[in-house]
């Protein structure tokens, strides 16, 4: 099948209607299963002595008074963990020229990031383990930090990795066209900025959480966790733990979001693994706050260096981006540290018309903690660079924002095209998103009103991006360089004796209504109501095999493989109907749980009573019908290495020039995933990426002194944007679907979180312009406008 | 994070209390509304090894008139003072500062003696106690003892308040039909504790007289900025000479910064809350 299918668009279909999330009054009446929430027969309790350093030598660890504590259960060091699991590396063998040092659960000799754990302590509760925690003598020697990337460059003799010749991880080059000679052209205007990103982190209001349940007798390890990813899981414990994978049962119930933080290989999660088969006790290990922020991944964490290159007409002729990012001690498994870079090499100027383009990624170790893939990988770096190049650019020479899109966005009938860094597009629509977004922020207005409020000294800006979002993978991302990462999810739907449908499907619910979007697409696509469609996900042992939830491709693919499962199904069932109707199956349809004809509607048999009939009373049957009444598809995306979204979005701020406070006031998207399947929970996609894009352009940074030290381990100091903080965020689509699956679905997860900083960051500078001052750093805090405003 | 054991006792009299705390042999934290000290126990930064419970004295939690006098027991909720005609009428500083303390999940539990106790150098009480010259009431077995606002507050956290004391209560003088006030200050996110902010009080605005300004957020505890004061003082209402003397009088030695933000970005910050809320007497 290929092509839209236009019956969704008929008024009484689920797909395309907000239909509420069956599981919500579960979890907001406090019935939902975290796991934290499991309580298991002779559980135990994990925590960590993390190394106080950045970088030190470990000299000595004593664990004897810990050991002898009551209610401690066993104190495990590094080594006798280690022993238990075969090194991993982060690499990839598509990024080439990557290296990472092999890499074990804890620190055994020496500690390369402050929060590495050194010493595992296993108790009768979390409380107790943390007083042996206490107990515990560690003997450090400390060694220089290279904190900062540029640090670590520059400084090849302070080594992290001793065994490196350098504390360089990996170097991309990207080179297209002629960009010197394009910049060198007499009409050409350059303008040249230096942009810093922050270190930020997911903040999951659940924290990475995991218990392992060793049983001996049949040798199977069971991990139930908070994570997005269980067939990845389940092949890396396999892998490091020496399991045969078919004895490895991964489940994630409900997750308490996700973001992209609970899909790696920690090291203290790998440790509770093997202490629960050391002890054969469940282990349980919650990570806190404190080790949210220290040992969660962090993301960002750039430097680039960028030029545009613009003709009197506008049009870009070169851009230029140069990009140092510190990833941490190691590359981290399996995804790497190295996509984040790769990204921003891939997507920078990806929305525009662009022949010159030349970019460099560099990607530096550092004493800190790892950084990997957080929700929009890449996307926020990308899409402010270039975007901010280009209303700087259009100030120079004087020339509309919008306007200068418009002569540069790639025109809605070009597609499909290749961007100068080579990323296949199809199916997009930056002209008309734009346009959409002009007309509904009412664009020419609100300039008015900016210049009116200007002489009363109230500093408005107005901030736009035009962006593109990865989506919806081919094997290309990561299976393709050797990570145990699949691309393809599978979806199985079985029609029960009472006529209700069971769907299981290898995509993963972390909070986001994934649940709900596949229930849509079975009942709808089926034709059952959809109170009558269980949906189960999150359990290696009863989903098909497949990815997981990431890079935006839970509905794209996970959904499909439903779609193509339901309709599967759905001619089987007709089959068994036809043969005891006595009729051929292309006269029958299903409607709401009844085989119907398709030609007059009426109503020949119910479901339930051909399930009952197929399942309790088979002698009915004719002579050779087969009824089989499950089905099972697979689906991946084979055309293009990717699917893209796009949008076009913008904000208002004002800044307050005493202060350097920044209010967003509005914020506007115009967004295409393609087929929305269900709005609401689309555009709640949307404004909860926006809200983290805001956080990571005004408020969040992971925080280190010059020595590696983190100085801002709680709620109270890492500032994430709440209610108060909050805008209205004003929604709007343009759906073009997607011409790779029927459904015609593209990703939303990330698109909010990738261009919000940009538009945020436009808009800052749109309103300081009068006053001369700009700032090219984030996230945006009081104290760096301020002195943008003093340098001014 | 999760706190070691403890012992823990919920003492239903004050005199009961005292007695509790006046153990020498053990490390005794009273605890009220728990805003504060339940996660530093969590955290491990607070580490008593008895607990006394403040929550079951009722005698602690009284709002009442005495003449000229405010009298507000320490175990008082946060909530309830948003909410009493009594702070409204006679302290109105209070009533324009406690909608900054926090969210109100957290004002219905924290407790006007636990902010006092705590002496956050960030929070509002401790700054709002100090410009309205208030007298705080201490407990302890030799009974009780008065220490005003200015000798009370003595660095971060730190008070003159005894290992052996409980705060009581804490005395405001009622507010008179001259006087005025001015509240301003700056949090990152909307009920955060204060980058910085300001407590004014004054006998008179037009001309200035009697003034009492008290910045936190900005040093190791509430800080009076007497040559600010004293550049006002008899200057006539919004005089902006007055006002630029009096932000250019700040006490920018005794400033501190915080992680991420400088000394001359506080003062910067001083500047504007102090003029804001002058302006908005
Ligand atoms: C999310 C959040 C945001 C917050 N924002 C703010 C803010 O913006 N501004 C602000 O000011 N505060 C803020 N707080 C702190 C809050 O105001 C606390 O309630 C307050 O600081 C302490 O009051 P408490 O009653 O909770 O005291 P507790 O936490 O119970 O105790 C605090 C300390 O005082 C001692 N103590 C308590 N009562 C007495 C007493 N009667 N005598 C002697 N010692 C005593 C305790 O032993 C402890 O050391 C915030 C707290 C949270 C959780």
């Amino acid at each position: 099948m290929s092509g839209p299918l236009h019956k969704f668009d008929q008024p009484n279909s689920y797909i395309g209607r907000s239909v509420e999330r069956p599981d919500a009054s579960r979890l907001v009446e406090g019935e939902g299963c975290y796991v934290d929430d499991l309580q298991l027969p002779r559980m135990t309790h994990a925590a960590f002595v993390r190394s106080q350093y950045a970088h030190a030598n470990i000299k000595s660890v004593n664990v004897d008074a810990a050991r002898a504590l009551a209610g401690v259960v066993a104190v495990f060091t590094a080594g006798e963990i280690n022993a238990e699991v075969s090194p991993y590396v982060g690499t990839l063998t598509h990024l080439q020229g990557l290296r990472s040092p092999p890499q074990l659960p804890m620190a055994d000799r020496v500690a390369l990031w402050q929060g590495e754990p050194i010493v595992m302590v296993v108790a009768q509760s979390r409380a107790v383990a943390e007083d042996a925690c206490e107990q515990v003598r560690v003997e450090y020697e400390p060694l220089d930090a290279m904190v900062s990337a540029r640090q670590a460059l520059d400084n090849d003799k302070a080594r992290i990795h001793p065994e490196l010749d350098s504390n360089t991880a990996w170097v991309k080059d990207v080179d297209a066209g002629d960009v010197s000679a394009a910049f060198s052209k007499s009409d050409v205007t350059v303008v040249e900025r230096t942009f810093q990103f922050g270190r930020h982190t997911g903040v999951t209001v659940e924290p990475r959480s995991t218990v392992v349940e060793f049983n001996r007798s049949d040798n199977t390890l069971v991990f139930h966790y908070s994570g997005q990813a269980p067939h990845m899981m389940q092949a890396i414990i396999a892998r490091h733990l020496d399991f045969p994978e078919e004895n490895i049962r991964v489940i994630a119930r409900d997750v308490g979001g996700s973001f992209g933080i609970k899909i790696h290989t920690y090291g203290d999660e790998i440790a509770t693994a093997v202490a629960a088969k050391l002890l054969r006790r469940p282990v349980k290990f919650i990570a806190d706050r404190l080790e949210s922020f220290t040992t969660d991944i962090h993301a960002r964490d750039h430097r680039i260096d960028g030029k545009i290159g613009i003709d009197r007409e506008g049009k870009i002729v070169a851009l230029e981006i140069d990009d140092l990012t510190g990833i941490g001690p190691y590359s981290m498994y399996p995804r790497t540290s190295a996509i984040e870079c790769n990204q921003i090499l891939n997507l920078t100027g990806a929305p525009y018309d662009i022949e010159n383009y030349r970019a460099r990624g560099t990607v530096v170790f550092q004493n800190k903690n790892m950084m990997c893939q957080y929700r929009a990988v890449g996307h926020p770096v990308a899409m402010a660079v270039c975007d901010s190049l280009l209303e700087e650019a259009a100030s120079e020479i004087d020339m509309d924002v919008v306007e200068i899109r418009r002569r540069n966005l790639i025109s809605d009938d070009a597609y499909p095209c290749t961007s100068a860094s080579g990323m296949k597009f199809a199916d997009l629509s930056h002209q008309k998103s734009l346009q959409r977004l002009v007309e509904m922020m009412r664009y020419d207005q609100l300039r008015k009103d900016q210049v009116e409020l200007r002489k009363a000294g109230i500093y408005r800006g107005i901030g736009l991006v035009s962006m593109v979002e990865v989506t919806n993978p081919s094997p290309m991302f990561y299976g393709v360089g050797g990570a145990p990462i699949s691309a393809q999810d599978g979806a199985t739907v079985r029609l029960d004796a009472a006529g209700a449908l069971h769907v299981s499907c290898s995509i993963t619910e972390s909070g986001q209504g994934t649940n709900t979007i596949l229930a849509q697409i079975a009942a709808e696509v089926f034709g059952v109501d959809i109170k009558r469609v269980k949906v189960t996900t999150g359990d290696t042992a009863h989903v098909p095999y497949g990815g997981g939830t990431w890079a935006s491709r839970g509905a794209g693919i996970g959904g499909e493989s439903v779609l193509l499962a339901s309709d599967a199904l759905k001619s089987q069932v007709l089959e068994v109907a036809a043969s005891i109707l006595q009729t051929t199956p292309d006269t029958l349809q299903i409607e709401r749980g009844v085989v119907v004809s398709s030609a007059d509607g009426s109503e020949k048999i119910s479901l339930d009573e051909l399930g009952r009939i197929v399942y309790y009373r088979g002698n009915e049957l004719p002579a050779g019908v087969n009824a089989e009444l499950i089905a099972t598809r697979h689906y991946k995306v084979s055309d293009f290495p990717f699917v893209f979204t796009n949008g076009a979005m913008a904000a208002q701020v004002e800044v307050d020039i005493e202060t350097g406070f920044i209010k967003v006031l509005d914020f506007w998207v115009v967004e295409d995933c393609g087929r929305v399947i269900n709005p609401k929970l689309v555009d709640e996609q949307i404004r909860g990426g926006v809200v983290q894009g805001i956080g990571g352009a005004l408020y969040e940074e992971c925080l280190y002194d010059d020595d590696g030290q983190y100085l801002n381990a709680t709620m109270a100091d890492y500032l994430v944007p709440m209610a108060g903080e909050m805008p209205d965020i004003h929604i709007e689509h343009v759906e073009t679907p997607t011409s790779t699956s029927t459904l015609g679905a593209k990703g939303a997860g990330e698109a909010g979180t990738g261009g919000a900083p940009a538009a945020i960051l436009n808009a800052v500078n749109d309103a300081l312009r009068p006053l001369e001052a700009s700032i090219f750093q984030m996230p945006m805090t009081p104290e760096r406008v301020l002195n943008a405003l003093r340098v001014s | 994070m999760k706190a070691p054991d403890i012992l823990y006792e919920c003492p239903q009299t004050v005199a009961e209390a005292v007695a509790l705390l006046s153990d020498d042999g053990r490390f005794c934290q009273p605890l009220a509304g728990g805003q504060s000290l339940m996660p530093m126990m969590h955290l491990r930064l607070a580490q008593p090894e008895v607990l006394i419970d403040l929550n079951a004295l009722a005698e602690l939690d009284f709002i009442e008139q005495v003449d000229d006098t405010i009298h507000v027991g320490s175990m008082v909720r946060y909530t309830t003072l948003l909410n009493s005609e009594l702070i409204r009428r006679h302290v109105p500083l209070m009533s324009l500062s406690l909608p900054h303390v926090a969210h109100s999940a957290v004002r219905n539990r924290g407790t006007i003696g636990g902010s006092t106790a705590l002496a956050d150098p960030a929070a509002e009480m401790p700054a709002v106690l100090k410009a309205l010259n208030a007298v705080i009431v201490a407990v302890s077995q030799s009974g009780p003892r008065e220490i005003s606002a200015d000798d009370f507050f003595q660095g971060i956290y730190e008070t003159a308040l005894g290992d052996d004391e409980l705060v009581h209560s804490i005395k405001f003088p009622a507010a008179t039909d001259q006087q005025r006030f001015g509240f301003y200050e700056l949090a990152r996110r909307h009920g955060d504790y204060a980058m910085a902010g300001v407590a004014v009080s004054a006998q008179s605005i037009n001309p200035y007289t009697g003034l009492r300004i008290i910045f936190f957020g900005v040093a190791d505890q509430p800080l009076r900025a007497t040559g600010a004061e004293a550049a006002l003082e008899g200057s006539m209402f919004k005089d902006e000479p007055a006002i630029l003397e009096a932000q250019n009088a700040l006490p920018a030695d005794e400033f501190t910064g915080d992680v991420g933000v400088s000394v001359d970005t506080k003062v910067q910050l001083a500047k504007v809350v102090l003029k804001r809320a002058l302006l908005a007497m």
